[in-house]
Order: C-alpha cells, then structure tokens, then sequence
C-alpha cells in the first residue's frame, strides 16, 4: 500500500457511492420500515389476541425471528425466497431473484419481529378503558384498534420505532453478504477495484456515523417534544 | 416447489476430510462461543468502566465516554469490523502492522473479531451500566457519602452492587446478542458457525439441511444461555430488591 492517503479515489467514485449504493440502502431502509411497522403491528395484535393459536404463531414468529442472527436470516431468506416465488406463481422450479428483492423481502420479514415487540409494548402502554369505552361506544374490534389504540400507541412509541429505524439503516450493510451494491458495497467494490481500502472504509465509517448520529439527535429532539405534550 | 430433503448429509464426511458435516458445525460452535466469550470479557470490563465513568461529577470524564458511546454506536457493526481487518493493521506502526497481517489463520481474522465485537458490545453495556446506575435514587449515594465513604467507595459498596443486579434482565439480552453478533465475522473470513454453514452449503449443495441445521444449533444456544442468567438471577437476589422492569428497547 502507498503511503499516504489517497483522498481522490473518494472524490472519482462519489457518483457510483452515493447514486447507487446510497440510494439503494435508503430505498431498501424506507421499504423495510415501512412493511415492518405494518407487518409487526399486525403481529403485535395476534400476540395480543385472546385465540391461542394466532398468539402463539405470532409469539413462536417473533421469538425464531430474534434468536438468530441477521446474517443467517439474510443466507436463509436467499435461498428461500425464490421457491416462495415459485409456491407464489404455480412455477415448478424456483423463481430466479435478484438480491434487491431478496433483501426488501428479508429486512421486512426480519425487522417486523422487531416491530413488533415495539408496538406489543405501545399497545399495552394503551390504558384497557379506553377499549371498553370503544367496546361501549359500538365500535367493533378493528375500529377500536385503528380509531383509538394503535394511533395512541403509535405516538407514544414513535421514538423507539424510529431508533429501531437508525438500528435497520446500519443492519442493511449487512446485505455485503449476499454481494448486493448497498453503500457499503459499492464501497468495497471500489476499495478492492483501485486498491484503497483504508481510504474506502474510513470513509464509509464517517458517512455512516454522521448519518446516524443526525438521525438519533434528531429522535431525542422529537422525544423530548412529545414528552412535553403529554 | 418441490425441494428434496436430505438429512443424512449431515453425517456425511466434509471435503475437508476432518469429520461428518455435523462435526464441522460444532468446531464452528465453538468458535462463535471463543469469540463471543472473549468479546464479552471486553465489552464486559470497558463498559461497566466507561457506564460507571459517565455517571461521575466529571463533566469532562463524562463527554469523554459520551463521545466514546457515540462513535462505536453510530457505525454499522460490518464496517467496524472492516476498520479492524483492513483499516487498523495500516494505521499501527509498520512492524506491528506486518505482524497482525502474518498472523496465521484463523487467528487473524479471529483477534480482530474478538476485538471489535468486545468494543462494540461495550458500548450497548456502558449503556445498561448507566441506566442501572441512574435508576437507584439518589438517597442511596448521598448515604454513602454521609457514612463517610468515599465516591470511590460509595460506588463498591452501594451503588456498583444494586445497579448490576437490576441490570441483569438486559445483560442477558446483551449476552445473547453478542452470540449472535460474532456471525458477522463471517465477513472477515472467521469460519465461525454461520460461516461454516455457508461453506457447508457451497460444498453440498444441501442449502436448506445447513442453514436448518445452524438455526437449530442457535436456537438450543440461545436456550442455554437463557436458562444459565436466569439460574445467575436466583442466586445474586437480594431479598425485597426487585429488578425494575426495563422501558421498551429497540434492539437487534
């Protein structure tokens, strides 16, 4: 290695870093807490539910989901994805997937268990009268949920859902694994390409930390406003 | 969607000619245990080091473990890995330098997982360590201080002993954590168990046997460790000191 840094490599490949490799970790961030939040509030409610069955299959869910790791749950959902495609489509043999639909597919499966204790915990922090009044108004079950207990729980969570956001944005370099151009693996194509992979990592480490860094200050602004309020 | 099942791969010898597949798991078992042991020494002495320092009259101590807190939290654990392997080995003396990257495997990629995982982990515990100290009320080191003990002494005795015991819920979830954290060493060329895994996968072509197989080996860990901090819980109990239960934490 020459000594010296080489700040130049940073300034040549900034287009490729941060149109395609920036973008797609935002996208893929984006999508995943968006089909989380939905598919983790949806199982918050079956643990919840008074029938056995959907708690424990949500409970058995949660708890597989969180017991291993991140990494084996990318490998998994890989390989497993295009026979679901298949089961999906009628197809007789598995569907070919390209990482990007790979990842979006496991970062939601995976980020919901999550989520999903997330808004359990909301939903309990709910006071139980305020369903027996929704009960008493007439409303029906799912009118309860989503008039009055999940847009509570919803608010009152917002902070830690968001952390458990900033936590997703670093979980999703984790998709180097499966070779897919994410920041960090446009990073590491250009660091192995032109040799300069002290300069490419320092330098991922540094967008990294800002970006998180803004993002949990901003949570803890967010945090002490809705504190005020209540 | 048909997929041919095949267990028996799992008795089956592996290329390597050093046992059944089944084997190569459980050496890779084990190295995602010594890594994890290891690291939580580490991340177990840093943190409750830097946790206790953060909640002392310093300020300056206390931006210190701040900033500390805010670097190795902020950057996704894969890229600290890569400062470690790659980065860490150029910026130390040149000897020094030669010497991590002649290191024979797997110790070469090994040491710098044990060591990123330790300073990683460290920080979440600075973490947990503060909280518990924060929870007690403040009578408790006020009393300390008028039975004339110093803050040094103040800490051993009163404050260090009650904040660990309501920090062990979190602990154990750290521990798991960390378990399952060392996976990501994968990325440096550590043949832990998901590494091996993966290799097992590349060798057989048996994708789902591997990955099954590694599922229920963490899973029956994960249980193990469980089982373990909750036996540690019953045996540390003060009697009439209840743990608080801990506020909704994101995690991973």
């Amino acid at each position: 290695m020459d000594s010296g840094f080489d700040f130049d490599v940073i300034q040549r490949s900034w287009g490729y870093l941060f149109r395609e490799g920036m973008t797609f970790t935002v996208t893929l961030t984006l999508l995943a807490m968006t089909g989380g939040i939905i598919f983790g509030t949806l199982l918050a409610m079956m643990r919840l539910s008074a029938f056995k069955l959907l708690s424990m299959l949500a409970g058995g869910y949660v708890n597989l989901m969180r017991s291993v790791p991140l990494v084996l749950v990318i490998f998994w959902f890989f390989f497993l994805v295009p026979y679901i495609g298949a089961w999906i489509t009628g197809a007789d043999r598995p569907v070919q997937v390209g990482a990007w639909l790979s990842a979006v597919v496991t970062f939601t499966m995976f980020e919901a268990a999550y989520y999903c204790e997330i808004m359990r915990a909301g939903i309990q922090s709910v006071a139980r009268g305020q369903v027996w009044a929704g009960y008493a108004l007439g409303l029906n079950y799912w009118q309860t949920m989503g008039q009055i207990v999940l847009p509570q729980a919803f608010r009152n969570m917002l902070p830690v859902l968001l952390t458990q956001t900033i936590i997703l944005f670093q979980d999703t370099s984790l998709v180097y694994v499966i070779s897919a151009t994410d920041f960090l693996g446009a990073a590491s194509k250009v660091a192995n390409r032109d040799y300069r992979l002290v300069e490419m990592y320092t330098f991922v480490a540094i967008v990294y930390f800002i970006i998180s860094y803004s993002l949990s200050l901003l949570v803890k602004r967010l945090q002490d406003r809705i504190a005020i309020i209540r | 969607m048909g997929y041919n099942w095949h267990w028996k791969i799992l008795l089956e010898t592996e290329p390597g000619g050093t046992g059944s597949y089944l084997q190569y798991l459980i050496v890779g078992l084990g190295w995602t245990l010594a890594t994890a042991l290891a690291a939580w020494i580490i991340a177990l002495t840093i943190g409750a080091l830097v946790g206790t320092l953060r909640t002392t009259p310093y300020t300056w101590v206390v931006r210190t473990g701040n900033l500390y807190v805010e670097i190795f939290r902020n950057i996704p654990l894969i890229v600290q890995m890569f400062l470690w392997f790659f980065v860490m080995p150029e910026l130390v003396p040149q000897e020094l330098g030669d010497w991590i990257k002649q290191m024979p495997p797997p110790w070469g990629s090994f040491i710098p997982a044990v060591l990123c995982l330790g300073i990683f982990t460290s920080v979440r515990i600075a973490e947990q360590v503060r909280a518990g100290i924060n929870s007690l009320p403040r009578g408790q080191h006020m009393a300390g201080t008028a039975l004339g003990l110093t803050l040094g002494q103040a800490y051993r005795y009163v404050i260090l002993p009650q904040a660990f015991r309501i920090i062990l819920p979190p602990l154990t979830s750290e521990s798991m954590n960390i378990i399952k954290n060392s996976s990501v060493a994968l990325t440096i060329g550590l043949l832990e168990l998901t590494g091996r895994a993966r290799a097992m996968q590349e060798f057989s072509f048996r994708v789902f046997e591997a990955f099954a197989a590694a599922t229920v080996i963490y899973l029956l860990t994960n249980l193990i460790v469980v089982l373990a901090m909750r036996a540690l819980e019953r045996k540390v109990r003060v009697p009439g000191l209840i743990a608080a239960a801990g506020a909704p934490q994101a995690g991973h």
